[in-house]
């Protein structure tokens, strides 16, 4: 009905941060005197706008892409109150109950998933620099 | 089958990602995410379809099963609707400017 509200609102949030943390990485990188690009993964770590960015996509994506499902299904109109739940209580009660439920587990399994990804990312970025400092030696 | 199709879709543009990766020109890394995430969203609704319907769920009507997979394909096309558009508009390579800058 709505459950999508809930990653909308989690993609605000988290394009907020990023974009907050990408310009305190730019900061600190002028200071720093460092001509890399913050944002680009540095050799030990990626860094965490980056990594807000990854989330960002899959929210917002997945967010547009369902909402065009509730849109095909008649469930979201172009006109106000924009949901067709809103019209009555019983609808609306249901309504609210699935965003707790399936758009709450849905923000909450990107989340997870997500977490993993950067755990795995922080991983490939430290074996390659393991095994370039092998050959090295 | 519309998570069928969203999953294939996350497949195809993860594995695009991967043969580019040297060359972030494409912006494929968005396609992917997009997908990856819609993919998930989807899962958890057919968990809870699951839930509620139990072994039904997998003999789903022939009916509904078209319709499924024409709205999963209609929403591969927005995605690459969403992901060509984005690319033009942020043109990475610069190749629509110097096209542009060719032409006039």
């Amino acid at each position: 009905m709505a459950c999508f509200t809930v990653s909308v609102v989690e993609a605000v949030a988290v394009t907020a941060v990023q974009k907050h943390i990408e310009k305190k990485e730019h900061a600190a990188a002028e200071v720093s005197g460092v001509p890399a690009e913050p944002t680009e993964a540095s050799d030990e770590t990626v860094s965490w706008s980056t990594k807000l960015k990854w989330l960002s996509f899959m929210l917002w994506g997945g967010a547009a892409l369902l909402a065009f499902e509730h849109l095909w299904h008649g469930e979201i109109t172009p006109w106000f109150p924009f949901l067709t739940a809103m019209s009555n209580a019983a609808d609306r009660a249901e309504m609210f109950h699935e965003i707790a439920t399936v758009g709450a587990c849905m923000a909450v399994l990107t989340t997870v998933i997500w977490l993993g990804i950067c755990k795995a990312a922080d991983m490939i970025v430290r074996r390659r620099s393991a095994y370039a400092d092998v050959h090295e030696a | 089958m519309t998570l069928l199709i969203t999953v294939f879709a996350a497949i195809i543009s993860t594995m695009a990602w991967y043969v580019r990766i040297d060359r972030g020109d494409m912006q494929l890394g968005f396609l992917s995410l997009m997908f990856c995430g819609a993919s998930i969203m989807w899962f958890v609704d057919a968990v809870f379809e699951y839930a509620e319907l139990g072994a039904e769920y997998f003999t789903p009507a022939m009916e509904d099963m078209m319709n499924d997979a024409f709205l999963g394909l209609c929403v591969v096309a927005l995605g690459l609707v969403i992901w060509m558009v984005r690319l033009l508009i942020r043109d990475p390579g610069g190749r629509l400017r110097g096209a542009l800058v060719r032409k006039s």
